[in-house]
Order: C-alpha cells, then sequence, then structure tokens
C-alpha cells in the first residue's frame, strides 16, 4: 500500500474519476498511459498512480498562464526521473522509492525570521488554496517535459515565517534518510541534498512549492510530499522531498555547485547562449506524447519562455554567470 | 552445412538481437520516455560490449584453448562498427536532427564528443581491412594496424565516463574489463614473451 499524504478522505468527497478523467489534459497524458497498460509493457502503471487530490483541499483552479504545449504523460512524468536519493537511473526513482514514508512530515524552518519553528506540513497546508499550473521543466541534461503541477505560490508559505530585513536568501533542504532512500548510501552527492534562491526569486510569483502532480498527491519519486518547482531554471534548482527552510543573510551553498563548480552554478537559469561545458544548452529533447524521433529536438527559450516574467531580476547581472 | 556455419549463423543473429530489440521498442512496441537517448546510450553501449568482447577472444583462446574462437572475432568485430555506427547515426540524425549544425562546436569544443568520434574513424579502416583479400594484401601489416583495437576501445570508455555525470559506476565496469584485458596482453605486446 502506497502511503499517503493525508487519510483517505470519504468517498463523497472525492471527485469521481469519470468526471476527472473528462479533462482533456489528462486524457493526454493518462491515456497514453493506459494505452501502454494494455499493451502489457507496463503493467505496474495503474497501481503505481498516486492517490487522487480530494477536491476539497483547494479545488484545483487552472492557473490562467498555463502552458498550452502538449503535456508530458503522468507515466512519463512519474517513471523517468532525476532524483540520486533513490539511485542515478531514470528509473530507479520510480522502482526503488517504494519504502519511503512522506507522512507525517515537518517542515523546519529558521534563521532571518520572526516565526521560526517546527512545523506540521499537514497543518501548514490549511487554508492553502492549490491550484494547476502546467510549467516548461528544462533539465541541465538538455530534455524537458510540460508538467501540470498541483501546488500553490512558495510566497504564500514564506510571508507566514515573517522573514526580517536580513533575509537575502532561503535555503532548502531534502530529507536525509538512508534506510528509505538507497541513492544516499553511496557518496554520489554531499547529502543532504542542498539548494538555494535569492529572496526575490523565492517570493517571485512563478515559484510554486508543488504537493501534487495530474491531480495527484506528487509520488515520492517526483519529491513527496513538498518540492520546489522553479520553472525557468535548470531542474536540479527544484528540491524535492523538503524538510528544511532556512532564511539566510549569505548566499547558501548548493549540492551540485559544491560538486563541480565550473560546471553548475548558483542561479542555473535555463540559457540557451551558456553552454555546459560538456554539452551545449541551445536545444533540449522534449519528452511528450506524439513526439516523433526524428523531431525530438527543440530549440531552448532563454529563462525556459518565462524571460518575460523573470528576466528583470537580473538586469543588473552578467547573464553568463547566471548558469 | 558445416557445423561451424550453423554456429556462425546462430551468433550472427545473436548480435543482432540488441538492434532488433531496440528497433522493436522505439517503432514498435514500448518506446519508452525518452527513445532518442535510449537509441543512442544503447547502440553506444553494445558498441563497448562488442569491443570488450572482441578483445576478449584471443585471452580465451590462450587459456582455454577454444581455438574456434578466432572464427568468430571478425564478425564480433564487425559489430562493434556497426553499433558504433548506429550510435553515431543516431546521435547525428535523431538526437542533432535538424540541429545538425551544432555537431561543428560538439566536436570542435567538447572533448567527450571528438574522443568519440576519433574512436569510430580508426574503426573504419579496419572494417575495411577485414578481409581475406585484404588481410593476404597486408600480410605482416595488418596485425599492427588491428592493435588499433586496443586504442579504440580506450578511447570509447573515455567517451563514455567523460559524459556522465556524477555516477561513474557504469563506465567503470567497462574500464576495468578493458584494463584486465590489456593487462593479460602486456607480456606479449612488450615482446617479453
Amino acid at each position: 500500500m502506497r502511503p499517503r499524504l493525508f487519510d483517505p478522505v470519504p468517498a463523497s468527497e472525492i471527485t469521481p474519476e469519470s468526471v476527472y478523467l473528462q479533462r482533456r489534459r489528462l486524457m493526454q497524458g493518462l491515456v497514453a498511459g493506459t494505452a501502454t497498460t494494455l499493451l502489457g509493457c507496463d503493467s505496474q502503471a495503474e497501481d503505481a498512480a498516486a492517490p487522487a487530490m480530494p477536491a476539497a483541499i483547494g479545488g484545483l483552479k487552472t492557473w490562467p498562464d498555463s502552458s498550452k504545449e502538449t503535456l508530458t504523460s503522468y507515466r512519463d512524468v512519474t517513471g523517468y526521473n532525476n532524483f540520486y536519493e533513490f539511485g542515478t537511473g531514470k528509473g530507479d526513482p520510480a522502482a526503488r522509492s517504494g519504502r519511503f514514508q512522506p507522512k507525517p512530515w515537518t517542515l523546519e524552518v529558521s534563521g532571518e525570521a520572526e516565526v521560526t519553528g517546527r512545523f506540521d506540513l499537514d497543518d501548514l497546508l490549511k487554508g492553502i488554496t492549490l491550484e494547476e499550473r502546467i510549467y516548461r521543466l528544462r533539465c541541465v541534461e538538455a530534455w524537458s517535459m510540460v508538467v501540470p503541477w498541483n501546488g500553490f505560490p512558495l510566497a504564500t508559505l514564506l510571508r507566514r515565517f515573517k522573514p526580517t530585513s536580513k533575509a537575502k536568501y532561503v535555503r532548502f533542504e531534502t530529507i536525509q534518510r538512508p534506510s528509505e532512500m538507497p541513492g544516499q548510501r553511496s557518496a554520489i552527492l554531499d547529502w543532504p541534498y542542498q539548494e538555494g534562491l535569492r529572496m526575490d526569486e523565492a517570493m517571485h510569483p512563478l515559484t510554486l512549492l508543488a504537493v501534487g502532480v495530474y491531480g495527484r498527491w506528487l509520488p515520492n519519486q517526483n519529491g513527496a510530499p513538498l518540492r520546489l518547482v522553479v520553472p525557468w531554471k535548470y531542474g536540479f534548482k527544484s528540491i524535492k522531498s523538503i524538510v528544511r527552510i532556512r532564511f539566510t543573510e549569505t548566499q547558501p551553498r548548493t549540492s551540485w555547485s559544491d560538486m563541480a563548480p565550473d560546471e553548475y552554478g548558483f542561479y542555473a537559469n535555463v540559457n540557451p547562449a551558456v553552454d555546459h561545458p560538456r554539452w551545449s544548452q541551445a536545444s533540449e529533447r522534449r519528452i511528450a506524447e506524439g513526439v516523433s524521433v526524428f523531431k525530438a529536438r527543440i530549440a531552448t527559450q532563454p529563462f525556459n519562455g518565462y524571460a518575460e516574467q523573470v528576466a528583470s531580476m537580473y538586469s543588473g547581472l552578467d547573464p553568463r554567470t547566471l548558469y | 552445412m558445416s557445423r561451424l556455419a550453423v554456429a556462425k549463423a546462430l551468433v550472427f543473429l545473436l548480435c543482432l538481437g540488441p538492434f532488433v530489440h531496440l528497433g522493436y521498442d522505439v517503432f514498435l512496441g514500448d518506446p519508452g520516455p525518452d527513445p532518442v537517448a535510449r537509441l543512442v546510450h544503447e547502440t553506444g553501449a553494445w558498441t563497448l560490449r562488442f569491443l570488450l568482447i572482441t578483445l576478449a577472444v584471443t585471452p580465451l583462446r590462450r587459456w582455454f584453448g577454444w581455438h574456434v574462437l578466432v572464427r568468430f572475432r571478425r564478425m564480433l568485430g564487425l559489430y562493434a562498427f556497426f553499433y558504433a555506427t548506429l550510435h553515431f547515426a543516431a546521435y547525428l540524425f535523431l538526437d542533432l536532427g535538424a540541429f545538425w549544425a551544432q555537431i561543428l562546436t560538439d566536436i570542435a569544443k567538447r572533448p567527450y564528443i571528438t574522443v568519440g568520434f576519433t574512436a569510430w574513424l580508426l574503426l573504419i579502416p579496419l572494417a575495411i581491412t577485414s578481409t581475406n583479400a585484404m588481410m593476404k594484401r597486408l600480410g605482416k601489416r595488418w596485425q599492427p594496424l588491428h592493435r588499433l583495437s586496443y586504442l579504440i576501445a580506450i578511447l570509447g570508455v573515455l567517451h563514455f565516463a567523460w559524459l556522465v555525470k556524477a555516477d561513474l559506476g557504469e563506465p567503470l565496469v567497462y574500464a576495468t574489463i578493458l584494463g584486465l584485458l590489456l593487462l593479460v596482453r602486456w607480456p606479449r605486446l612488450s615482446g617479453r614473451n
């Protein structure tokens, strides 16, 4: 039995699956998964689907600026992941995260803020309206997806902690639990995984804390129960399974730039003009239904297509330093 | 048909297996999330495997007296070239696709691409001179030329290790096997045997 973030809700409160499935976007994704199930290629797909979110939690209002591009299927969004805590293979997170327990979950908040301490995630989520936001996700490895996240702006949560004027950055940390995260038993990265944002980036309305995807609670492999989504930055900035948030005065260290500072920077804004030292960032392979193997590659957009919303935050900085 | 001919036909079909399997999955079956990456990665992995298998023929022959193995060596080597060519073609026509001009900067700027491309180029003369007629024509020069296969395998493993983001586990497996294969040859190559 897959662990649930919340207790099962009465059947009457759950949006009937048939009603939900009428939504065209969901059809795109789930039908693709079901089709392969029928072909017998992935008998796990049905069992593996995470529990649907109760509509009572927020109503999942659709965000007006959502991407209109073809969605990546539920199967691929939840089956092709970089989450080294569960292994370095793209299928490892889905295959090896079954033991992970995302409930109960405590978030520890510290640093330059008036309200700090340990908070139960269920309590923090009370009164928060969840939205559906369809964002492009661009991996630093030059592939991309289009994902319907369910979450809320990070700013909504951060404001509750009343950061002080000294808070210039926010540092995030992933849980360290080697008994449930087999990847953490080898020193591939310096665990626990850590990431950071400048305060204005953290408070930006595009920056999302996700608790679900495709109208279902986040599966373990996608960073249950709480993950960051920063759509204009390379995917590794969108830290998963967050247990600690710290407001800091100085720029926090981040896992990938600690590991290879010449290859991964703090900002990691998607930038087709600045190549990774070992591969080009000018283009990307789109992972989505119906993409022909002959036309998988598309041009990468500055700030992953969100330049209009975010470029002004970096106007004083040399874009070449923002990789 | 002789037993050897039957065995050769079977080995030929066996070696074609990965190609058929990949082609079926990508074009008829379940292509998986990132079929292009899969095609490129798996054809590359099979190139390395065939290079190592080919290099293993001589030591196995010597240790276990399996002299018949040498009859398969040419086919195994040509399969290494076959998968290397598929690997390069998949990278060029599928992964780069319409962005093919990127290959010029890739070859110039990215050492792992340069190394891999060099390895593939070096395989070409070996494939061309693999026929009986060419062996006769080259005579004593044939063997030194075909010792390039050691260098090609080293370049191939380096090419793989260089592109990995953090986990060197898989390239290290190939590197270890290659290291052992080169080590057992060392006495002969250095002329002490």
